[in-house]
């Protein structure tokens, strides 16, 4: 097996690392570079006590069916990294409420917030894609992964670049872009892992045994394909020196300011969106037990959407230096898009016609269901935020922020909670899930956290923008700055009750899908069974 | 003609507007012609066929 | 029909597939990013713009490093209201040496954009160390390990150095007194007359309080303290700065 190969190649890797420590040119890389050599030593380790060293006693591996071990590790770190993130953001929803809880220099609110971001985008988001992508992908074509372990280098390589990315953020190493943080050698670590990725993707498809190419996967290939283009232009940069972590990027001003923006709205408009579309247009029709809506529409769907999404970056650059030409290109593209997205939406919805009644009876359902009417609702908010008199009320306020979780709890969450649970007891080959009544109690508290949050952000940052600029008869500006703060308060603290509702869902998920694994199954009575006599439609 | 932002702009909002808004009716002709339904609703089926 | 034989090869071949939607996601970041960097009300120059000083760089990178743009914006937007409240709209030539850009998302913090010299020296590093002290309502964190932190930089041309490589004016001289600059600005007791000849209207001086070191907080403050103050409005003329 190529298993000694793999070994020694993370022992050579360690090796590196130990190397950057001893030569680093600043304080930061070298912990960066301690931090790698740790890693991965242990992992070394890990791989030389499973090695079989006689050839007899290396069991050949199964290749005949579908590749699930890599998709049973993903989904279970999808999990823990759900909660991790989670967790961070309740912690700094708490530090805006009250900064006594910032502890400097590690946990100051600044080093917490990308921390947070990348975890739910990135850690949670990413592994899910991943995961769902790799099951996916299989079924519709009805081949095994290719490339043999190079799925285990995507999943294992995916998480060195998240724990990187992390214990960076705390030491201070970041490029100062958001969603994009991480320092050039992490950059270009992702960019190896992500190439495999693709490899590992396209080539399935190539040996597929299914002629056409099922629609999920086209989002899944544009995701994959867009986030590289995305990723490299993006992170462009000059490093001060090769075994040091600080880089200067590439651009300067407005046209670093596009560059960004153009990632970071694709970022959302190609992770958060186009990869978890990819994700409803095979998990919705599997738990509904019936096709998609309309697949004619699914692929206008695909093609308006990945056209559209991508000039509609300026719409976070309305009323700066950006050029008026290109603000005003980037509203008229995010206003078209809510017609693709509510197309989308639609499609999603509507797999459920005929079918509608087992919304009474099927959590898992109803939580697909609800991250679709999610979908909806953000892709309406955002167009309207993008109308440059709207932004100039909701930029830089909280509005966004708010705008933001709604897309990001209601719509990925959600759809990621769905996926998980339909996918839980097929890869461990369980029954059913240890509780639906427990799933049921997962809909509730995460619906209740998202409404909590992005009510209250919703209030808050109009509420915000308002106090800016406000005039009295005199002409004078009413409100100091600090006054506005003082006004927050109220709204972040109930901000985070609402995240932290958001992660008590997410605890009680853990807690059943754990039971599930372990194979237990919970005697409950049926979902929908519990009417009332008087109630119960006759027959 | 000059090449410049505006002659570029009004190229743009006239007949690159035009061309986008053609490709776009194209596509959707292409996919809802009649001869497309039948591979669309078996594709429509592919995540039922095997588990 | 062969028309439609074709349209079968797109959906079923995914070579294709890969090549015609990276094609659709190409089109709007070239047509829209492009232009930026021929058009020229976003390459002009104004008056006053010169590269960061070597201690303003130090401070800026410790700005970025902290976050502080996850809190705070330096983007002025040309309202009445944000322009009474923070000073003249921001022009794009005010971040052409920002790699990064700086210019932020979100305000839960006031725009910083043309703080410098609103405050003083003390303000500042008081307002670092504990910053409910003089703004009561504010939720921003303590940044007090600043001012017990030398600002320790291995390689200051080197900075110089990757800057100019991605663009920024860094002259020979600049590179070369790089750390003879670093050090002196913030000492009392040196010679300015170099800072000052390469870096116009560099501030200078102790910053932190404590001239006997150099430390992490001397940088930050010498870096919001010149925010926003290269270009003098008084007589700058917004001609063809249609924005």
């Amino acid at each position: 097996m190529n298993n000694s190969l793999a070994t020694a190649l993370v022992g050579l890797g360690a090796f590196l690392a130990l190397l950057g420590a001893a030569f680093a040119q600043d304080a930061a890389f070298q912990t960066h570079a301690w931090v790698v050599f740790f890693v991965l030593a242990i992992a070394t380790i890990v791989m030389l006590r499973n090695m079989k060293f006689s050839a007899a006693a290396a069991a050949p591996v199964d290749t005949s069916g579908y590749m699930d071990g890599v998709i049973r590790y993903g989904t279970v770190i999808t999990l823990f990294w759900g909660i991790v993130g989670f967790l961070v953001g309740v912690v700094v929803a708490s530090q805006l409420a009250w900064p006594e809880l910032n502890i400097e220099p590690w946990f100051n609110f600044g080093r917490m917030r990308p921390l947070h971001t990348s975890a739910v985008i990135f850690a949670f988001g990413g592994n899910a894609l991943i995961a769902t992508s790799f099951y996916v992908v299989q079924r519709t074509t009805r081949a095994r992964l290719f490339g043999g372990g190079l799925a285990w280098f995507v999943f294992w390589g995916y998480q060195l670049f998240i724990v990187m990315a992390a214990t960076g953020y705390l030491l201070g190493i970041t490029e100062g872009r958001e969603y994009a943080e991480p320092e050039w050698y992490v950059d270009l670590w992702l960019t190896v892992v992500w190439v495999a990725y693709l490899i590992v993707f396209m080539g399935t498809i190539f040996k597929r045994k299914e002629p056409h190419i099922y629609v999920a996967n086209w989002f899944y290939l544009a995701f994959i394909v867009t986030i590289a283009m995305l990723h490299i232009v993006n992170n462009l940069s000059m490093p001060v020196s090769l075994l040091g972590a600080k880089s200067y990027s590439a651009f300067s001003g407005v046209q670093d300011a596009l560059t960004q923006w153009w990632y970071g709205h694709n970022a959302v408009g190609f992770f958060l969106t186009a990869g978890f579309l990819g994700m409803m247009y095979y998990f919705v029709p599997k738990q509904a037990g019936r096709p998609v809506y309309s697949y004619r529409l699914s692929i206008i769907h695909f093609w308006a959407l990945i056209f559209l999404y991508i000039w509609a970056g300026p719409h976070h650059l309305h009323y700066t230096a950006l050029p008026d030409w290109a603000q005003t290109l980037g509203m008229v593209f995010s206003i078209m898009l809510w017609m693709p997205s509510w197309g989308g939406m639609i499609n999603g919805l509507m797999t459920l016609s005929g079918a509608w009644d087992k919304l009474r009876t099927d959590p898992i359902l109803r939580m697909l269901v609800i991250s679709v009417a999610f979908y909806g609702m953000s892709t309406f908010e955002g167009p309207m935020m993008s109308i440059k008199a709207v932004n100039s009320l909701s930029h830089y306020t909280d509005w966004t922020i708010g705008h933001v979780h709604s897309g990001a709890l209601g719509w990925v969450g959600m759809i990621s909670f769905g996926a998980i649970y339909y996918l839980t007891p097929k890869l461990w080959n369980r029954q059913r899930l240890y509780s639906l009544r427990l799933v049921n109690w997962h809909f509730w508290l995460a619906t209740l956290g998202i409404v909590v949050y992005a009510a209250v952000m919703w209030v808050s940052g109009i509420m915000q923008g308002l106090m800016w600029r406000e005039y009295d008869d005199q002409g004078y500006l009413v409100y100091s700055f600090a006054e506005s703060i003082a006004a927050m308060h109220p709204y972040y603290v109930l901000r985070m009750v609402g995240g932290l509702l958001y992660l008590t869902g997410a605890l009680v998920m853990a807690f059943n899908i754990y039971k599930t694994i372990r194979g237990d199954v919970r005697s409950e009575v049926p979902m929908g069974a519990e009417q009332p006599e008087a109630l119960a439609p006759a027959e | 003609m000059e090449l410049d932002y505006h002659s570029m702009r009004a190229f743009a909002d006239s007949w690159g507007l035009v061309y986008m808004f053609a490709i776009f009716l194209a596509v959707v002709v292409w996919i809802m012609r009649p001869g497309a339904r039948k591979s669309s609703e078996d594709a429509a089926r592919i995540p039922f066929k095997e588990d | 029909m062969g028309l439609i034989d074709k349209h079968q090869i797109l959906e079923k071949n995914v070579s294709l597939l890969f090549v015609a939607s990276f094609a659709v996601v190409t089109v709007g970041g070239i047509v829209e990013i492009a232009p930026l960097f021929y058009l020229e009300n976003t390459i002009e120059k104004v008056e006053g713009m010169r590269p960061y000083s070597p201690l303003e760089l130090a401070g800026r990178n410790i700005y970025v490093r902290e976050g502080c743009y996850l809190c705070h914006s330096q983007m002025i937007r040309p309202f009445r209201d944000e322009v009474e409240r923070y000073g003249h709209y921001s022009l794009a030539a005010e971040s052409m040496f920002d790699h990064p850009f700086q210019w932020g998302s979100k305000r839960t913090g006031p725009d910083l954009a043309r703080v410098g010299g609103r405050y003083s020296n003390e303000w500042h590093v008081e307002h670092l160390i504990h910053p409910q002290s003089v703004v009561p309502e504010s939720v921003m964190p303590s940044y007090e390990f600043l001012a017990n932190t030398e600002l320790k930089i291995e390689n200051v041309s080197g900075h110089l150095i990757a800057n100019r490589r991605v663009g920024v004016p860094y002259s020979d001289e600049m590179v070369e007194n790089a750390e003879a600059d670093l050090m002196a600005q913030a000492d009392p007791d040196a010679d300015w007359s170099g800072v000052e000849e390469r870096y116009p209207k560099a501030v200078l001086g102790d910053f932190d309080g404590d001239p006997t070191t150099l430390t992490e907080m001397d940088a930050l403050v010498a870096y919001l303290q010149m925010l926003g103050t290269l270009v003098d409005f008084s007589v700058y003329e917004p001609e063809e700065n249609f924005r």
